[in-house]
């Protein structure tokens, strides 16, 4: 129908539409309302914080706002020389300002954050700048400290002058911009976030792996036994779920320490030797174990729903037809479970990527994940910023595997419950 | 014709699946090959189970089972090479329709050009052609039936074994996939074994029936004679409508008894599984053989009354107090020399003794 059409108008004479969202608009602020508390919920524990994390990471105003005439100044200087006496007279001002204000030590962290060395000479500085002279301030400065005269360390001021920066995430990668700006790899024997992301992700797939090998078979069983066995089962699959996550860990504490259960049996029944003991904690072992037994049930479960609804007539159609009990499992029930798969996979995976109390308890060095590497920074080096930064890779690493798995097999597909 | 008359051969089956109690009971049961024999029973008279053992899904407790004289309880079910149709179809719900029909073939590794040919006959057998590339999901419940038939067909089974394929469709398209599926078994002439508890499908589409109750076979043999010629209450009550009469046998003869009812009176019926005098029976009688208004020219005839009066078109059910029994039905043809049929009229019913027949008692 074309747009001249007459518009259609109720008997009231008020033309339908407006009637129609005057009648509607009722239910949907009443469904708005019913909704707002989440959206509020979710804005205030989630959105925000990740926003914040967002800003945090990338945020380097302190140094910008602790030193504005420096930068001001600065913006004319090509760094290839020394800087001009203007910049030095703006630094010395800006600096007394700090030391005043009590803040120039943490213009010192921040400065020796970008190249060491910094601490020092602040601290010469601060003694010796209260018998300034005024004027010719280049000469008095460099005069401080000889690294004062070093043009690399006033380039690595510069380098603080935007307000915002890309260098946590360079850390989070084990990288950092040179003095001429370029992205270079640190030292190989300071590597050590490569190591612990590369770790991160094998524990996580192999993890995923094993709960999927040791899941499927169980989750069958539980789809085909009769009730009151598949009953029971369940409530084995189930029990450590409800079990506090510090328990299980816990135990598996007990269990595999070298004093611990599973080793006095080992020795028991001649396995290995007492004086001999294999140590299953406090290794990748230990994570392996602990976390495929605590993740275990999030693979069970969406397996456990997907091949609830498969007909079991289905395996006997195929056996009927000439498929050999293997063929039909491979070409008729196991295609029909890869939603199951799938869901179970994913949230494995993305739950064991950022999984930090069990491998911080029974990992030991060689067991901890990038997780507890943010965790340290959090709590022991207070660099915020830098664990914000790698909190955001680790995310934008889950929405990664995400997009693959879209790729791959589909959302859609995908199935919980 | 050197046809096989022990091609599907039941010998001594026994089933039990708890060790208690006996689904089936020493089962014999023979089918021809090329014959298309029903199970019809009651649900959990054992006649689903009797197809799974022969599918291999179940093995026997007892006894054994014989497909063209080999003896199959030690086969497993896909290597038996019969086909199934399912009562909820057992389509493999992620391939198409053409992946579904060609899976029986590839598993056999046919070549390419071979499954296409077969896939392509099967389909136009069921007047399925063009729907090779849908999933079936996305056709209706009549053709997904098509398709499981197909499925079962294409690889060319010595036996088709169908459980309830037409129970989760509706009437109308029942009745003409009722006849689809007995023109095909027509046309290619494969053992059809197929299971229902609706006696209307079994009636129309078997050779014989084989009817089940409590894990026995109660009787085997064609339509007609089945429904004409129960041999036992059972049957008689289960095909078709049925008048009963329970009583004594007073007057013994070779093909022909008097039976006294439990009100008094005295009826002549055919003798069937009676013996001897003070036999307990009851009397079976198909309502159409029972008329009003004929003189007397049957030797029963008795008057009883309208109780009920259902009118049905072209006949009209009438239900009459007669005998003692208030429950026995007549089915009046719809004429105008039959008007006086109203509630609480008196009406003569005469019937041959040649139809009544004495049976077990229930």
């Amino acid at each position: 129908m074309s747009r001249e059409t007459k518009q259609i108008l109720t008997t009231d004479g008020v033309p339908l539409e407006v009637s129609l969202k005057k009648a509607e608009r009722k239910n949907k602020i009443k469904a708005f309302l019913l909704v707002a508390p989440l959206l509020l919920f979710l804005l205030i524990t989630y959105i925000f914080p990740i926003g914040d994390m967002l800003m945090r990471s990338v945020d380097d105003k302190m140094v910008t706002e602790m030193l504005p005439k420096t930068f001001k100044s600065m913006e004319k200087w090509d760094g290839n020389e020394m800087p001009p006496e203007e910049v030095f007279e703006s630094f010395y001002l800006d600096f007394q300002m700090l030391v005043e204000e009590k803040r120039d030590g943490r213009l010192s962290t921040q400065l020796n954050y970008t190249k060491n060395g910094f601490k020092s000479i602040l601290k010469k500085l601060r003694r010796k700048a209260k018998n300034f002279e005024e004027g010719n301030y280049k000469e008095q400065i460099m005069a401080v400290h000889k690294r004062w005269a070093d043009v690399e360390y006033w380039r690595a001021i510069k380098r603080r002058a935007p307000a915002y920066t890309s260098s946590k995430y360079l850390k989070g990668m084990d990288m950092y911009k040179n003095e001429e700006g370029k992205i270079v790899n640190v030292e190989e024997d300071r590597r050590i976030h490569r190591i612990l992301w590369l770790r991160t992700l094998e524990i996580a797939f192999f993890v995923t792996l094993l709960c999927f090998l040791m899941a499927y078979p169980i989750a069958h069983l539980l789809a085909t036994l009769p009730m009151k066995y598949s009953n029971l089962l369940m409530i084995c699959v189930l029990l450590p779920f409800w079990t506090s996550l510090l328990v299980r860990t816990a135990s598996w504490m007990i269990l595999l320490q070298q004093q611990g259960v599973v080793n006095d049996f080992f020795v028991m029944i001649g396995l290995v030797a007492d004086d001999n003991r294999p140590e299953m904690m406090y290794n990748k072992t230990g994570t392996y174990v602990a976390m495929t037994q605590i993740l275990l049930p999030f693979m069970v479960l969406p397996l456990y729903s997907v091949m609830k609804t498969i007909s079991p007539s289905l395996m006997r159609a195929g056996k009927s037809l000439g498929g050999t009990p293997f063929v039909t499992f491979w070409k008729v029930y196991f295609p029909l479970t890869i939603p199951g798969i799938g869901a179970g996979c994913l949230l494995v995976f993305i739950l064991a990527i950022g999984y930090y109390i069990t491998p911080a308890l029974v990992g030991g060095a060689s067991g901890t994940l990038i997780s507890n590497q943010i965790a340290f920074h959090m709590k022991s080096t207070l660099d915020w910023s830098f664990a914000s930064a790698m909190g955001l890779m680790l995310l934008a690493g889950v929405l990664a595997i995400y997009w693959i798995y879209n790729k791959l097999v589909g959302i859609d597909n995908i199935k919980l419950g | 014709m050197s046809k096989n008359q022990e091609f599907v051969k039941f010998d001594k089956v026994d089933k039990s699946y708890d060790g208690k109690v006996l689904v089936v009971k020493d089962l014999n049961l023979d089918i021809a090959e090329g014959e298309f024999v029903t199970m019809l029973g009651p649900s959990g008279s054992g006649k689903t189970t009797c197809l799974m053992m022969l599918a291999g899904f179940e093995t026997p407790t007892n006894g054994e089972i014989f497909l063209d004289k080999n003896p199959i309880s030690n086969i497993p079910p896909h290597k038996r090479g019969i086909g199934m149709v399912f009562q909820n179809y057992a389509l493999f719900p992620h391939m198409t329709v053409y992946e579904n029909l060609a899976f029986p073939l590839r598993v056999r590794k046919t070549n390419k050009d071979d499954i296409e040919k077969k896939v392509d006959k099967a389909l136009s057998m069921v007047s399925l052609s063009g729907f090779e590339n849908r999933m079936p999901g996305q056709l209706s419940g009549g053709q997904q039936q098509r398709v499981a038939v197909a499925r079962a067909l294409v690889f060319d089974p010595q036996v088709v074994l169908m459980d309830e394929p037409l129970g989760a469709l509706d009437k109308n398209l029942r009745e003409s996939m009722q006849y689809e599926i007995k023109h095909i078994h027509e046309s290619i002439g494969v053992t059809v074994v197929y299971v229902t508890h609706d006696q209307s499908e079994a009636l129309t589409m078997s050779n014989r029936i084989a009817v089940f109750n409590d894990g026995k076979v109660q009787q085997l043999s064609s339509p007609d004679k089945l429904y004409e010629e129960p041999v036992n209450s059972f049957v008689a009550e289960f095909i078709g409508e049925n008048n009963t009469f329970a009583g004594e046998v007073t007057n013994f003869q070779k093909d022909q008894c008097k039976v006294k009812l439990l009100n008094g009176s005295e009826i002549i019926a055919n003798p069937i599984s009676v013996k001897s005098n003070g036999d307990k029976t009851t009397v079976s009688l198909r309502p159409e053989r029972a008329l009003i208004n004929t003189g007397n020219k049957m030797d029963n005839n008795f008057k009883g009354k309208i109780e009920e009066v259902i009118y049905h078109g072209d006949h009209t059910r009438v239900r009459i107090d007669l005998l003692g029994n208030k429950e026995f039905i007549l089915k009046v043809p719809n004429s105008s020399a039959n008007m006086d049929i109203k509630m609480g009229n008196q009406i003569n019913v005469s019937w041959n003794s040649h139809d009544a027949r004495a049976l077990d008692p229930k």
